[in-house]
């Protein structure tokens, strides 16, 4: 079965502290036997929990260069973050180039897969509007789409209804290298440059079970280094070889931080929200339909969008920094070669062929019945925990705690609280029987006790 | 038959910051006994109409909630001053909304309306200078 997230935890530097459990949007981390662990089918990824870690035990299974041995042919696609890792002198072209000589046959922008969204997404509009199906919420983000399905299900209709840009040029690298080779596909393997491990989760797993033309995801921190070293023996020819080929234009690089995906859209009724914590607050308001007079809701589940990755080096501040430079010679560059700037091609566009499902996750049970039961229970347990929210036992609240008692995995003790009134009663028991022992035992002693009074 | 669950919250009056509260609990709550989706839609939408307005035309007030295994019934109950005539103010663009209200981008007078299209049933008992209560029933199955 497809592993059903990416986010992983380091077993050694995990001290069980409460850290995590207390960040995690989905409540998905539980510390049990003094580790944390995670829910499964309830993490969608957003990497909160790594990025809070204090210990640093929280990591993402990632791919490494090593999955690029079994093909003949690889390409490299860059995230538009991946440039925002690296400041002047370095340009477009050069970390393009840079990421070539680290072992890839053939690299591709993955800005140009989001200059074909972003047209797509336009030419959807109209169709969304008159569907009432506003305001369209970007799907771009794995980790907002999964907290969709998870938490906002009914707001899966409001997702824009196709693959993201790293699907998108993957399917145009792939046919690109299939014209250009005699190679097999399978013989052709393509790897995404990514900020996160939700990525990575939608190539094992994609969203709405998808085929995914991406063969692995490397995080960008794995070759951070390798691009830099090239970066700084870099063959000036080389430059101007890649300085010449086609180019996203500015709208496909600014993407790579927050803001840049709905600033390609020809609607100025959009809203930008990063963070997931505030993705889901405006989730919530779109629920509520309180957002009437919006279009287009741009979420990022990473502060400042995807620069902000678990998985970038860059500081988020000074990644956005660069990224405007990058975006300002991305305007020059359109302005004096306008036929190196790609255009869009929309028949590459993958447009969804039915909406991804409801994740039941949070669903007490699959029969109502005993739902509104174990409901029930629930409330009547929440009520006498003592609502400190610690979590002490281990649950992010005394709720969560509740929650997972009555579907069995915890029981009242796990409460430090209710473990020492239960010490208590125990003591005073314990004490009760003594003395009962005590008086039945007495007798025996009778002699030697008569003798002290 | 089996007891419903029942959820209480209180409305404060304007308070503009928590509310919605009552509906977004109600809304969780219909998630995890895994209602579907869009029965959970409509009732947490219609509930957040009756509890704004409870918010905003009188001072606040409670909600009851129900769940049974194939409909909610929601009640806000409120006692404020009353609806002086019901069909008037369950036409679409009536409101009496005060500014204030306005600003924060209520007073469309379309809340009452709203309930009615996203509920199975509506009824409003009123009496002027005793309160309104608003009663919600939304089916799950279509
Ligand atoms: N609980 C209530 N108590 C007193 N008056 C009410 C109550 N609910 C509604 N009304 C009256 O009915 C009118 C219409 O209500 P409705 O919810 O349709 O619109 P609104 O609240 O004015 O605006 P909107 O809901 O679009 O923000 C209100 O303006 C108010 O005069
Ligand atoms: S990645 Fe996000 S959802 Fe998954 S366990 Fe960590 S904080 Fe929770
Ligand atoms: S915002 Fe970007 S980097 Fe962060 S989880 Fe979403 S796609 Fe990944
Ligand atoms: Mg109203």
């Amino acid at each position: 079965m497809a592993k059903l997230h990416s986010v992983r935890l380091n077993e050694d530097k995990c001290v069980g502290c409460t850290n995590c459990i207390k960040k995690c949007p989905t409540e998905a981390i539980r510390v049990r036997d003094g580790k944390a662990r995670i829910a499964e089918e309830r993490c969608i990824d957003c990497g909160e929990c790594i990025k809070v870690c204090p210990h640093h035990a929280k990591s993402a299974e990632m791919d490494t260069l090593d999955a690029l041995k079994p093909y003949r042919y690889t390409i490299a696609l860059a995230a538009p973050s991946l440039y925002a890792q690296f400041g002047t002198p370095a340009t477009r072209p050069m970390v393009l180039a840079a990421l070539l000589n680290i072992g890839f046959d053939d690299v591709y922008e993955v800005a140009i897969g989001a200059e074909v969204v972003t047209k797509g997404t336009c030419d959807y509009l109209p169709l969304a509007r008159s569907s009432s199906r506003l305001p369209l919420i970007s799907s771009a983000c794995p980790a907002v789409v999964r907290v969709i399905q998870e938490k906002y299900p009914g707001l899966i209709d409001n997702l824009v209804p196709f693959d993201s840009p790293m699907e998108v040029t993957a399917e145009l690298a792939r046919r690109d290298a299939l014209a250009r080779t005699n190679l097999k596909p399978q013989e052709i393997g393509i790897f995404f440059i990514s900020p996160c491990p939700a990525k990575r989760t939608a190539v094992t797993n994609p969203i709405g079970n998808r085929l995914t033309q991406v063969d692995g995801v490397l995080a960008i921190a794995e070759v951070y280094p390798q691009i830099l070293a090239k970066l700084e023996k870099m063959n000036p020819d080389q430059v101007v070889e890649f300085e010449q080929r086609i180019l996203a234009d500015a709208t496909g690089v600014g993407w790579g931080a927050s803001g840049g995906e709905a600033m390609g859209l020809q609607t100025e009724k959009y809203l930008v929200v990063d963070g997931i914590h505030n993705v889901i607050d405006i989730l919530e308001e779109i629920e509520n339909e309180r957002l009437r007079d919006i279009e287009f809701i741009e979420a990022n589940s990473c502060m400042g969008g995807c620069i902000g990755g678990p998985l970038t080096v860059a500081n988020r501040f000074s990644a956005k920094s660069r990224m405007n430079r990058y975006i300002q010679e991305a305007l020059v560059f359109e302005a004096e070669h306008q036929d190196s700037v790609y255009k869009p091609d929309r028949d590459v566009i993958r447009p969804w062929t039915e909406m991804p499902q409801a994740n039941n996750a949070l669903t007490l049970d699959p029969d109502i019945f005993k739902a509104l039961e174990k409901y029930e229970q629930m409330e009547k347990i929440t009520h006498h925990l003592p609502g400190l929210d610690c979590g002490a036992c281990g649950a992010p609240d005394c709720a969560a705690l509740a929650e997972d008692i009555v579907r069995g995995l915890a029981v009242e003790s796990d409460c430090i609280f209710k473990l020492k009134e239960r010490i208590r009663s125990v003591a005073a028991q314990m004490s009760e029987l003594e003395f009962e022992m005590n008086r039945h035992t007495k007798p025996a002693e009778g002699e030697q006790e008569h003798g002290h009074t | 038959m089996i007891e419903p669950v029942k959820l209480e919250y209180k409305i404060r009056g304007s308070d503009f910051i928590n509310a919605g509260e009552a509906s977004s609990g109600t809304k969780k709550a219909l998630n995890r006994l895994g209602v579907s989706p869009a029965a959970v839609k409509r009732a947490a939408i219609a509930m957040y109409e009756a509890e704004i307005n409870a918010v905003i035309h009188a001072d606040g007030g409670e909600a009851e909630v129900f769940i049974y295994s194939d409909h909610v019934i929601i009640r806000i109950i409120d006692q404020g001053p009353g609806i002086p005539d019901v069909s008037l103010a369950m036409q679409e663009g009536w409101s009496t909304a005060p500014d204030i209200a306005r600003e924060m981008g209520f007073g469309a007078g379309m809340g009452l309306p709203n309930i009615k299209k996203h509920s199975d049933d509506m009824s409003i008992e009123t009496e002027i200078g005793k309160g309104t209560t608003v009663t919600i029933t939304v089916r799950f199955q279509v």
